[in-house]
């Protein structure tokens, strides 16, 4: 039995996890329009490889991978491409961004599968590149490339591999749903990934507040005969941060500004290892996923798998949304998750979650009143920062203190500002706070390129006129060593000469008078 | 459908700084009815009187700030100030004594700075000490317990407060004045001499003491506060007069169990040390912090020349607080060495 290691700080907030009725699982209708952000994931944005007009089947690549930090991205379903433009899309930022439009065509025409059983023949460097082209980016929330998380470098030896079932935030039952009905893939994905990255040991970890998951991942580990590793542990938000679930299981912490790979661990999402399993075995791209339709407005909440595509606004209606009561639809959780701004955007391969909480269940936060360093933030903080005293810094935008006070080191779980008394908005200080020290970086790189420029120009045209110096010098040089060769100086001859030439002149008129 | 813009954690928990003002008040009830049942309706008439004029001085001043005054007063604060200062001062304290001690803790000590969290020192301690300074003799006139004394009815006390003429009819000494004006006494001999004394730290005095106890746990089980601070100090003036007490000579310290139940030291310890806003933030640092506070404690009432001291221990240690952040910011997640456990 492993021992569990208790995290600092925490909050326990209440977890309306059987609301959308974890453990089951249906299809969400295909809709008509599938709209395919080119950016599904964290880095670079795929390149269209489709024209408008053209017909796609199911699976079949639209865009592709542009370089490492990126991936490709699928058709979910046959159709045709009727735009390929900007379009809103979910993110906290409320922006829009390319989107590949297909209008589906209802008859689910897909490309033929190759997979493969015998995968353990295949190297790492071959099964990443699958994964890679099969579109997978962390599906927890943070949508990194995987084929990048799958390559720490030999540098990095890899002893075990993470798989997160912790899921910690409330509400949210899509992980839960996926290992209780998807168990037995959970497994194979778990050892096609630590194949990948040779780990010796497979470690799951899930919250105990998931009974259901945990026997159908115990089964599913006995039925497979597999040397994996199962670990339950007390349920606390945030658990579930890869920091914490890493410190949970193991006692270790990821260095400051490191990665999970710098202590020997690789850390996914169950989603991860199911997509991966999928991708090698049964040779399918990430095309669809398990979101969570919760929250109080909404008629049936449920978790569904839907078309990675599919707008927010279908799966609403499906779910039966009670349009009047909703004032807020949240991409994610209630912790971490943002305010979608159109619901028209589409679901991506992050959307763990769509929740339409009523006025009632999710009050709109009172105004901010002064805080009185109470200290109940700094003993919920997961990362030990002081988020009473990093809130006055980032209100001063004091950048010394707020390094000095690690706010980098902040993961933004919002434990801090669920526990004020004072109704402070926290973590939105520390992201404009994080965000004007990057400008500012940004800014003082910039100043610093430019200064460099103006130094290498000055340098230059110093050397230039240097050279130009020591070549007159040079000439000159030249000039005199061959005056000194010939024994006389020119200019004296010269002038010799002139004066040989006058006294002739002058002699002349003597002669002629 | 319009979409609501706010940015995470959607969720909250359910504590609020109205909610904790108003524990902080509820848990001074057992000390008060403590105080009143021994000391007479003083201490009422001191809360009532200066939460009025309490209310009134911060709405005019944030009114006159251009904010909405309502907003500032129905956060409680001012009234635990406000509380928290009339229970220090004497019972029968003339009115303008309060007025001005109110006044001085609200204007300068809270609003001046900006208000509710904005204080550098604890409000009610500077009320408390501007009027220990400039009014030493109203300030010192504390009244008899019962059982030694008549305890004033009603009236009485309302001509007290509003006709003080006869301060020196309830006037008397209090344990820590007579500790401190004992010069040829051994501890024993001057517990056994003076009446309103026991081991226990003094008739009535005790008693508050052990009221403010169960309030302050009360707040501990209410989350407002941690234990850090409080148990510091009450760790730390105990030790203090361990080391001080030489056997019980004449020039004794007094015992721990005298200081630790003797004047104000368990309402110190659970209501005005534990201010949040101006004492230390981390809970190390509250640790220090109530560490000096005890020892400082200690110190001045054995040395100085006032009787008690926690007044000017609390704010000196207010000046120090910053300064113990410094120094006492704890470990963040992976910023040991790497992948060290724990410590």
């Amino acid at each position: 039995m492993r021992t569990v290691h208790d995290i600092h700080g925490g909050i326990h907030p209440p977890e309306r996890k059987a609301l959308s009725r974890p453990g089951e699982l249906t299809d969400a209708p295909i809709p008509p329009q599938l709209v395919m952000p080119l950016r599904q994931h964290l880095g670079v944005p795929a390149q269209p490889t489709v024209e408008v007009g053209d017909t796609v089947l199911g699976d079949q690549q639209i865009a592709a991978a542009q370089g490492v930090m990126s991936v490709p991205v699928h058709a979910p379903t046959s159709g045709t491409v009727v735009a390929i433009e900007s379009r809103p899309i979910a993110h906290a930022s409320g922006l829009e961004d390319q989107c590949i439009v297909i209008e589906t065509d209802g008859h689910h025409r897909c490309l033929d599968a190759v997979g493969t059983d015998d995968w353990r023949a295949l190297d790492a460097i071959t099964l990443v590149e699958r994964i890679r082209e099969a579109g997978i980016a962390g599906m927890g929330g943070a949508g990194f490339p995987t084929a990048v998380k799958l390559s720490p470098g030999p540098e990095r030896p890899i002893e075990t591999l993470l798989i997160n079932g912790t899921e910690c935030e409330p509400y949210i039952t899509a992980d839960d749903t996926l290992m209780q009905c998807h168990a037995d893939e959970l497994i194979e994905g778990a050892q096609i990934l630590a194949h990948v990255v040779s780990a010796d040991a497979i470690l799951i970890g899930i919250e105990d507040n998931k009974p259901g998951a945990i026997a159908a991942v115990e089964a599913a580990i006995a039925r497979a005969d597999a040397d994996i590793e199962l670990a339950t542990f007390p349920t606390k938000y945030p658990s579930g941060g890869e920091k914490q679930i890493i410190e949970i299981l193991t006692g270790q912490q990821v260095p400051s500004g490191g990665i999970p790979a710098d202590i020997g661990l690789v850390c996914v999402n169950p989603g991860t290892a199911v997509a991966a399993k999928r991708a090698i075995i049964d040779g399918k791209p990430l095309t669809h996923r398990i979101v969570t339709l919760t929250g109080e407005a909404l008629k049936n909440p449920q978790n569904v798998s839907a078309c990675l595509g599919t707008p927010i606004t279908a799966l609403m209606a499906h779910a039966g949304l009670n349009a009047i009561a909703p004032q807020r639809v949240i991409h994610g959780g209630p912790m971490m998750g943002f305010a979608v701004s159109n619901l028209q955007a589409p679901i991506t391969k992050i959307t763990n979650c769509l929740l339409a909480p009523t006025a009632t269940e999710l009050p709109v936060p009172e105004p901010a009143k002064p805080c009185i360093r109470c200290g109940h933030c700094a003993e919920a903080c997961p990362a030990s920062l002081l988020p009473q005293q990093l809130y006055w810094y980032a209100r001063a935008k004091d950048q010394e203190q707020l390094a000095e006070h690690r706010l980098f080191d902040c993961i933004e779980c919002g434990a801090c500002a669920y526990v004020c008394p004072s109704q402070i908005p926290l973590v939105q200080y520390y992201r404009a706070a994080k965000g004007q020290i990057r400008d500012s970086e940004q800014e003082k790189r910039r100043s610093d390129n430019s200064r460099g420029r103006f130094e290498a120009r000055q340098a230059r045209l110093e050397t230039e006129a240097a050279a130009r110096e020591a070549k007159r010098a040079a000439r000159k040089a030249a000039a005199q060593s061959k005056a000194d060769a010939e024994g006389a100086d020119p200019i004296q001859a010269a002038i010799e000469r002139a004066k040989a030439r006058k006294a002739d002149q002058d002699k002349e008129p003597e002669q002629t008078s | 459908m319009s979409l609501l813009k706010v940015t995470s954690p959607h969720a909250s928990g359910q504590s609020r700084v109205s909610a904790v003002m108003r524990d902080v008040l509820v848990a001074t009830v057992p000390g008060v009815l403590v105080l009143t049942g021994y000391f007479g309706p003083g201490t009422l008439i001191n809360i009532i009187l200066g939460g009025l004029v309490a209310i009134a001085a911060e709405y005019a001043v944030v009114a006159m700030r251009g904010r909405d005054p309502r907003v500032a007063v129905s956060d409680l604060s001012v009234l635990v100030t406000s509380t928290l200062l009339c229970i220090a001062l004497p019972p029968y304290a003339p009115w303008w004594l309060i007025a001005i001690g109110v006044l001085t803790s609200v204007l300068l000590g809270k609003q001046v700075f900006g208000g509710l969290g904005y204080n550098p020192f604890n409000p009610a301690m500077v009320g408390y000490v501007v009027l220990l300074i400039s009014f030493p003799v109203q300030m010192s006139a504390w009244a008899p317990p019962r059982g030694l004394a008549e305890v004033p009815g009603l009236g009485d006390t309302l001509r007290h407060v509003f006709a003080p003429t006869t301060i020196d009819a309830v006037t008397a000494a209090t344990p820590l004045d007579l500790l401190r004006q004992n010069t040829g006494l051994l501890f024993d001999d001057l517990l056994r001499t003076s009446a309103e004394l026991t081991s226990w730290g003094g008739i009535g005095w005790f008693e508050a003491n052990l009221a403010f106890l169960v309030g302050g746990i009360w707040l501990l089980y209410r989350r407002v506060f941690t234990w850090h601070a409080p148990i510091a100090m009450l760790v730390a003036l105990a030790v203090c007069a361990l080391m001080g007490y030489d056997g019980g000579s004449s020039e004794s310290g007094g015992s721990a169990l005298f200081h630790l139940f003797s004047g104000a030291t368990m309402f110190a310890a659970f209501f005005i040390i534990t201010d949040p806003v101006s004492s230390a933030v981390s809970n190390r640092g509250r640790l220090i912090f109530g560490a000096l506070i005890g020892a400082l404690i200690y110190l001045i009432r054995t040395l100085g020349n006032y009787p008690d001291a926690v007044a000017f221990a609390v704010l000196i240690l207010n000046f120090c607080a910053p300064f113990i952040d410094h120094y006492t910011q704890p470990k963040v997640y992976g910023t040991g060495k790497a992948g060290s456990k724990e410590t």
